[in-house]
């Protein structure tokens, strides 16, 4: 990436519609930025290329927004002179921001805050989380009548949903298969928000859960309410007669040389700056894990003209669904399975991802290193269950429930499921019977749509005449918009468990297709075409679904690839159905030669040229590998502690300040476990440090009410 | 282990801010020194609490010169033993925006200079050099004692134990000493659910816990732990040098005191009104708000200075405020140290040495002087001033 690039912002998307959108200006190191109205100050840098927002007061290392989430506070910057994590403040007009070196110089003491009364509030039940489990939680609750409280510590509601733009599996009648992501967010909003009794508190951060039964909550201050951005809202304490936590998940880390870099980030703040503010974070990417996350972010930076040079998996296959791996491998992105990364190299930013193939101990084989040029390395190393408050209500002996990815980290679908049930319990807790609650039926259904991927298993050979649907659904998982959406009833699943594959019903002529492209379109796999054998049987016709950002039209000439991803040929364009029909999923019709039709699963129109060098880059120098982000503490140093004897986290703590800093171990606590393992030391062994409160850092204004002005 | 020849001289029932101390002067003068502790570490109990303030500055001979070791001890630690305890000579500073607090502070003055502290009298003028930020509204004065200042108990624990190790203390953690085992009158093993530990004497210097095993014996130790609560902020660049404590009762709050560490962050504790008695270490809702009210008035800086994490601790109480040091009555071959209320971190070293002196019958005046004001069987008549 150029630095200080004069405008990454996305100027059209396949998917995404991109707003004209009202703009404000903020000083940057002195020069004036355009930044967009309402987005947050790390957004605006981005957009502007501008990744190192500070250096780290313990080794000068470069600091980069890392999570984009608000929980790992590497984003620090100075707002007109107050440190701020950009990643959740927003830009106002006028601000100056500057980076933050070292410590940060405590602002003189201002005016009296202008801080609300603290909030004393008693609900029977209060939902933290917004995102699919919580809202369906909620709805569950109005549809009983149940007085509820949501909070969510995003402006906007839906959790996760809000950054995706696929398509997303699951049962298409109950919890909307097929529909894209963020266009789930905003239907389980709608729902939620119908209902009287719930209401949303959104801006609002549980902050802890005290021994006393009461949750600390923050909530954002109003606009136009505060002298700066780092003044916050009103403090507060809610005491529900059950919590139900829905605080979704948060993306794992991993140790390697250059993990701290500025572009090494997880998955999850790339599609927020992507998806959510519109702005490319990155040119070339190296995206690390395979699994649905890895897969899908991979494709989505596709999507928006980024290069991806490799997709790297540890284990001898991607973990995630199939259908995921075989979309991208259509587009040519090279998926190196038993391979990890080995170092990120760059000063103040990546600028090449060395990687290497692993035995079957994870260990890197000496000689397979490659080196790629790139500037961003995407961690997508699965997500673990944001637990802090959770754990911490049950430590209190509070009445508390749990639903989504708090609970067992799974897609959305099941979240949603969960949702409900937990809202019924949360109900049936405060006295409200569930009724006519189909619980049984939601609890098999949760069973279906949490489970892993099952068997890969051949679909049976299509016929080769007419117009047929040709399943390259061969993986079980739980899917079924094509036969729910089949005007013809042609596409079957079994209804009770929509884990089994697919099928097409053939030559029966009461199902037979009618060539609609429906199933095409709305397979979230990308795994469904349909072959027109009517007009020229030797020359049929497929249709294939497309999602890239190339201008295709008819006439233009293409690569037609299998499932995997194997070139089938140059084909032509014969037809490009219109974008807004399939809510942008284009229709592309291709004519092929027979012997191909069936085979033919996708197309590209772009070869990625990725070119690798091999062996480890010699003029990039061996960065530092960091287990603790907060304070920087590297593995060496955690190592030599566990060598000599520690095995007490605490002590771990105390002698290196591993996991003391902003973000309370959220993003270390697994890595120093594994790194105990790693080191032979048994978990019975590990003495686990206590967590304690606050889940982010708040300025003491915010606490102390009105009763500043006592002075 | 042998059921007849004990394999070690003294048990130090506790790895805590006494305990650890002195396990490390029991073991380096020569003893072989046990320390069983109920938890999974040292100074896991309250010592691990502690926010770090290390002051002489008290209101009671006893303590003076116990705060005077120890602030030796941990002050001088780096350049003895070589550990970095992230020691500063910040000084302390007992502000007063009332004639109340000027009087209390003014009549302590006499008393404490002639116990050998260097503290002194500074008008609000003089007191703003020090403190810059501090609230000036009504600022009076106040007292300022320079040689005082703050550590990381956390550092100092691991120092003490890496020590204490060297110096061939065995620890051992998740073993509760449960009973002792007295023959004709004294103490011959400490039992623990993994087995018993004969040794010659036994140090009970098991904090907040003590009452319970002491009563195992026949003491009527009067140690009732209270809970505090504590917090520290994010690091910012240095702009406070002291521990400031304010003594001004406050709604919901007795006192409040806070001071910057050496590595940034601001580190305050209140003392709650009324004291919360139990042994409940859960944080509450009502901490933070108190605190905040409490800090802005005391310096209206403080106001953007985020919070990053609150705990709570225990404070084993005594009825005067004064620890409880001294051999036990009912059996011999008990030395008792412990009620520390609050003050274990910065009294500790220095009992510690004590305890070792004792034990091999080498007190000096100065130790009968402490043994005599702390004796756990003393009237408790009086109550601490500067607690």
């Amino acid at each position: 990436m150029s630095p200080e690039d004069p405008d990454r912002r996305l100027r059209s998307h396949p998917v995404l519609a991109i707003p004209t959108r009202e703009l404000v200006h903020i000083r940057w190191r002195g020069r004036d930025l355009a930044a967009v109205s309402g987005e947050p100050i790390s957004s605006a840098l981005a957009a502007h290329g501008a990744r190192v927002l500070g250096h780290h007061p313990k080794d000068g290392s470069a600091r980069s927004l890392f999570c984009a989430d608000g929980q790992c506070a590497q984003c620090l910057v100075l707002c007109d002179g107050r440190p701020v994590k950009a990643c959740v403040t927003r830009v106002r007009d006028g601000a100056v921001v500057e980076p933050l070196d070292g410590l940060p110089v405590l602002a003189p003491a201002g005016a009296p805050s202008q801080s609300a009364p603290i909030e004393h509030v008693s609900v029977p039940v209060l939902i933290i989380g917004g995102g699919p489990a919580g809202l369906a939680a909620a709805a569950e609750l109005g549809r009983r009548g149940v007085r509820a409280l949501l909070l969510d510590d995003k402006p906007q509601l839906g959790g996760k949903l809000v950054l995706q733009t696929h398509r997303f599996f699951g049962s298409f009648n109950a919890v909307h298969a097929g529909v894209r992501g963020i266009d789930i967010a905003a239907r389980l909003e709608r729902e939620a928000r119908a209902f009287e009794s719930i209401t949303f508190w959104t801006g609002a951060t549980a902050l802890a859960v005290f021994g006393d039964g009461v949750v600390g909550v923050l909530r954002a201050a109003r606009e136009g309410q505060r002298d700066a951005p780092s003044d916050a809202g009103g403090y507060a304490l809610v005491r529900p007669e059950v919590l139900l936590v829905a605080t979704g998940a948060r993306e794992r880390s991993l140790v390697f040389p250059g993990n701290t870099l500025p572009g090494v980030i997880g998955a999850g703040a790339f599609q927020t700056l992507l998806h959510r503010d519109l702005v490319r974070p990155a040119d070339r990417v190296l995206v690390v894990g395979g699994g649905n996350v890895g897969l899908i972010v991979a494709y989505q930076a596709l999507q928006a003209g980024i290069e991806v040079v490799a997709v790297v998996e540890a284990r001898t296959e991607c973990g995630g669904y199939r259908v995921h791996r075989d979309k991208l491998a259509r587009q040519g992105v090279p998926i190196l399975t038993s391979h990890t990364i080995v170092a990120a190299h760059g000063t103040e930013g990546v600028e090449a991802a060395t990687v290497a193939s692993v035995d079957a101990r994870f260990a890197c084989v000496p000689g397979t290193e490659r080196t790629f040029a790139c500037d961003a390395v995407l961690l997508a190393l699965g997500m673990d269950p944001e637990r802090e408050l959770l754990l911490k209500a049950r430590e209190m002996g509070m009445r508390v429930l749990s639903a989504g990815d708090a609970d067992e980290v799974a897609e959305a679908s099941a979240a949603i499921y969960a949702g409900r049930l937990r809202g019924v319990e949360a109900a049936r807790l405060v006295g409200v019977e569930p009724g006519d609650a189909p619980v049984d039926a939601w609890q098999h259904a949760l069973e279906i749509h949490r489970s892993r991927p099952g068997a890969t298993l051949a679909q049976p050979d299509p016929p080769e005449h007419d117009v047929v649907p040709v399943l390259h659904c061969v993986q079980e998982i739980p899917c079924d918009p094509c036969a729910s959406t089949c005007p013809q009833g042609g596409i079957v699943i079994d209804a009770d468990d929509i884990r089994h594959l697919p099928a097409f019903l053939g030559d029966r002529l009461a199902h037979a297709c009618v060539g609609c492209e429906r199933c095409v379109t709305i397979c979230p796999g990308q795994a469904i075409t349909l072959v027109d054998y009517r007009r020229d049987p030797e020359h049929p016709t497929v249709i294939v679904p497309y999602e890239m950002p190339d201008e295709l039209a008819a006439g233009a000439r293409v690569i037609a690839l299998d499932v995997d991803g194997h070139v089938l040929g140059e084909v032509e364009v014969v037809r490009v159905r219109d974008a807004i029909v399939a809510d942008h999923t284009l229709a592309v019709r291709v004519r092929v030669p027979r012997v191909i039709a069936r085979y033919v699963a996708g197309i590209r129109a772009t070869a990625w040229p990725t070119e690798a060098e091999p062996g480890v880059h010699d003029a990039w120098p061996a960065g530092r590998a960091v287990v603790c982000r907060c304070e920087r503490v590297t593995a060496d140093e955690l190592r030599a502690l566990v060598r000599a004897g520690h095995r007490d986290v605490h002590s771990l703590k105390v002698l290196s300040r591993i996991g003391m800093g902003a973000c309370g171990a959220r993003t270390c606590g697994p890595l120093v476990r594994q790194l105990l393992r790693d080191e032979g030391v048994a978990e019975d062994e590990v003495v686990e440090p206590r967590h304690r409160p606050l889940l982010v850092e708040v300025p003491l204004g915010a606490f102390a009410g009105p009763r500043v002005e006592r002075r | 282990m042998s059921a007849t020849r004990a394999s070690h001289d003294v048990v130090v029932v506790g790895a805590g801010s006494v305990g650890m101390p002195a396990a490390l002067a029991l073991a380096e003068s020569g003893h072989r020194v046990l320390v069983p502790d109920a938890r999974r570490g040292p100074g896991h109990g309250s010592h691990k609490a502690a926010i770090g303030g290390v002051r002489a500055t008290h209101a009671d001979a006893a303590k003076i010169l116990l705060g005077l070791r120890s602030r030796e001890i941990l002050s001088t630690w780096r350049e003895r033993r070589g550990d970095d305890l992230e020691w500063v000579t910040g000084g302390y500073v007992f502000p007063a925006w009332r004639d109340q607090e000027a009087s209390t502070l003014r009549a302590l003055l006499a008393a404490q200079r002639a116990a050998g502290l260097d503290v002194r009298w500074l008008d609000a003028e003089a007191l703003l050099e020090v403190v810059p930020d501090l609230e000036r509204r009504d600022l009076v004065g106040g007292t300022s004692s320079a040689s005082d200042g703050h550590c990381s108990p956390l550092l100092a624990m691991e120092a003490f134990r890496a020590h204490a190790v060297r110096a061939g203390v065995e620890l051992r953690f998740d073993e509760p000493v449960t009973g002792v085992e007295v023959e004709a009158g004294r103490f011959v093993a400490a039992v623990t659910p993994r087995g018993r530990h004969p040794a010659r004497t036994l140090v009970l210097a098991a904090g907040a816990w003590a009452r319970e095993l002491a009563a195992t014996w026949g003491q009527d130790l009067r140690v009732r732990p209270d809970a505090h609560e504590a917090g520290i902020t994010e690091p910012v660049a240095p702009f406070l040098a002291p521990l400031v404590v304010d003594l001004r009762p406050g709604p919901g709050s007795a006192n409040v005191y806070f001071f910057q560490h050496q590595t940034g962050q601001v580190v305050f504790c209140l003392t709650p009104a009324p004291l919360a008695w139990g042994d409940d270490t859960r944080e509450t809702s009502s901490f933070l708000p108190l605190a905040a009210d409490r800090l802005l008035a005391v310096m209206p800086r403080l106001a953007s200075l985020r919070v990053r994490r609150t705990w709570r601790g225990l404070y084993p109480m005594t009825p005067d405020g004064s620890p409880l040091v001294g051999e036990s009555r009912e059996v011999g071959g008990i030395f008792v140290a412990g009620g520390m209320c609050g003050q274990g971190f910065m009294l500790g070293p220095a009992l510690g040495e004590l305890v070792d002196r004792v034990l091999r019958d080498a007190a000096t005046d100065d130790d009968r002087r402490v043994l005599e004001a702390l004796s756990p069987y003393r009237t408790f008549a009086s109550d601490e001033r500067l607690k």
